[in-house]
């Protein structure tokens, strides 16, 4: 279970005008779990952007004549995202919405066990509009399990979640770390992850 | 495999009745202004018959412009491109998907429009032939005008208006090359049309796909 999932170095991070934080290194080993803190707008959704690859690191002024740097994100395997987009179509039922995704991934046959780890099984039939946002997140959380993918990276995943859920998310992320995946979560509300590091962006300022 | 499951998605969400509000209000649009051109303009067949070709091409552009408001945004907004490129799905890759689905969902429908259009302005069996196949050859190079414009403003606010006004310009080419060839003997008016239109589609997942990763990067 040991070696490296992810590797990232140098890491800045500037929104329009605004540094949000710079200097940042990550190493973190296969089942280890990074738990991202700090108070509003401090950037943990941007650099959970970038550690997705969807943003690029911002270019920072390396040393003096040395010109423009720009840090890198390696991971190695793939890597699945939950962030408050949930990326399923309002207007049909939440079956067909997420067969989409299980279709890409190829795991349509998980779908009804994971909609019923997640106590959702019975909304299957519902258009995801009509959702509240508790059901919004945890039909999320069933197309992250349907991915399969190596390594996670959530953003507030507990956000409209009861108290029950929340310790099947926890579960989920305990069982995903014990199959030796990563688990990146940045959240404000307090969540039980055995043996986390946790990091507060504010010790990393531009 | 891939490209088939985002096909279906998109055809879909975009076939009139698709989920999307997909709706034949395009069509319905473009049928009234054949309807209303003879009021407005006055009912002499030989006009009726010389300029009725023009304006089935400038309602087929116009049309062409209306579903272009949830084309993009909604599933930008929804973090669906996001979710492709985790998966390995690049953005080129969903925007040729979406640029064959957005031509199916109102091509072949205008085509069929077409003739009850040229009928309401008495065009000549000759007129609709070169009409039906300029258009043929031109609606996919609307579609992919339409589509680029609305990757570069769907992160926009009012990005949808602004879509209709960046479109027209941009397809003077194909008007006048295709609605010119109802006006000559040959088909190079047709010819043209076709090798503007596969240029345009050849580019436009390209420019439409880099618009997405930048409306990323705000």
């Amino acid at each position: 279970m040991q070696g490296a999932g992810l590797t990232a170095r140098e890491l800045y991070c500037r929104r329009g005008d605004r540094p949000l934080f710079g200097g940042l290194d990550l190493t973190l080993e296969r089942g280890e779990a990074l738990h991202l803190t700090g108070p509003n707008g401090i950037g943990k959704s941007s650099l959970i952007q970038i550690l997705a690859g969807l943003r690029k690191p911002s270019d920072f002024l390396a040393a003096k004549g040395e010109g423009f740097s720009r840090g890198f994100v390696d991971w190695s395997g793939s890597v699945a995202l939950l962030d408050g987009r949930l990326a399923l179509d309002e207007a049909v039922t939440l079956d067909r919405a997420l067969a989409f995704w299980t279709a890409l991934d190829g795991s349509e046959k998980l779908t009804s066990k994971h909609a019923e780890t997640l106590g959702i099984e019975a909304l299957m039939d519902v258009p995801v509009r009509y959702l509240s946002t508790g059901q919004r997140k945890r039909a999320g959380l069933v197309r992250l399990l349907g991915q399969q993918a190596d390594h996670w990276l959530l953003d507030e995943p507990l956000n409209g979640l009861d108290a029950d859920s929340v310790i099947v998310v926890e579960q989920l992320i305990a069982d995903h770390r014990g199959t030796g995946g990563i688990a990146i979560v940045a959240s404000h509300q307090p969540i039980t992850m055995t043996d986390a590091t946790a990091l507060d962006l504010r010790e990393y300022p531009w | 495999m891939v490209i088939g499951t985002l096909l279906r998605r998109d055809l879909a969400t975009l076939l009139p009745g698709g989920r999307r509000g997909g709706t034949l209000l395009p069509l319905l649009f473009f049928l009234a202004v054949a309807m209303l051109y003879p009021f407005a303009a006055g009912p002499e067949p030989q006009m009726l018959a010389r300029t009725g070709g023009g304006v089935i091409w400038i309602a087929a552009l116009l049309a062409a412009i209306l579903p272009l408001e949830r084309l993009i945004a909604a599933d930008l907004e929804a973090g669906i491109f996001d979710q492709l490129s985790l998966r390995g799905i690049s953005e080129e890759w969903a925007m040729a998907s979406r640029l064959v689905a957005h031509w199916l969902a109102f091509g072949p429908l205008l085509l069929l429009a077409t003739l009850p259009a040229a009928t309401l302005l008495g065009l000549s069996g000759e007129t609709v032939r070169v009409l039906l196949l300029g258009l043929l050859a031109g609606t996919p190079g609307l579609a992919a005008i339409g589509l680029a414009i609305a990757a570069l403003t769907a992160a926009l606010r009012q990005g949808a208006a602004l879509a209709g006004l960046m479109v027209i310009p941009l397809a003077i080419p194909i008007l006048i090359f295709g609605a010119g060839a109802l006006s000559r003997p040959d088909t190079a008016g047709l010819a043209l049309t076709a090798a503007i239109s596969l240029g345009l589609c050849a580019v436009t997942p390209f420019v439409a796909g880099a618009a997405i990763r930048a409306a990323r990067e705000g």
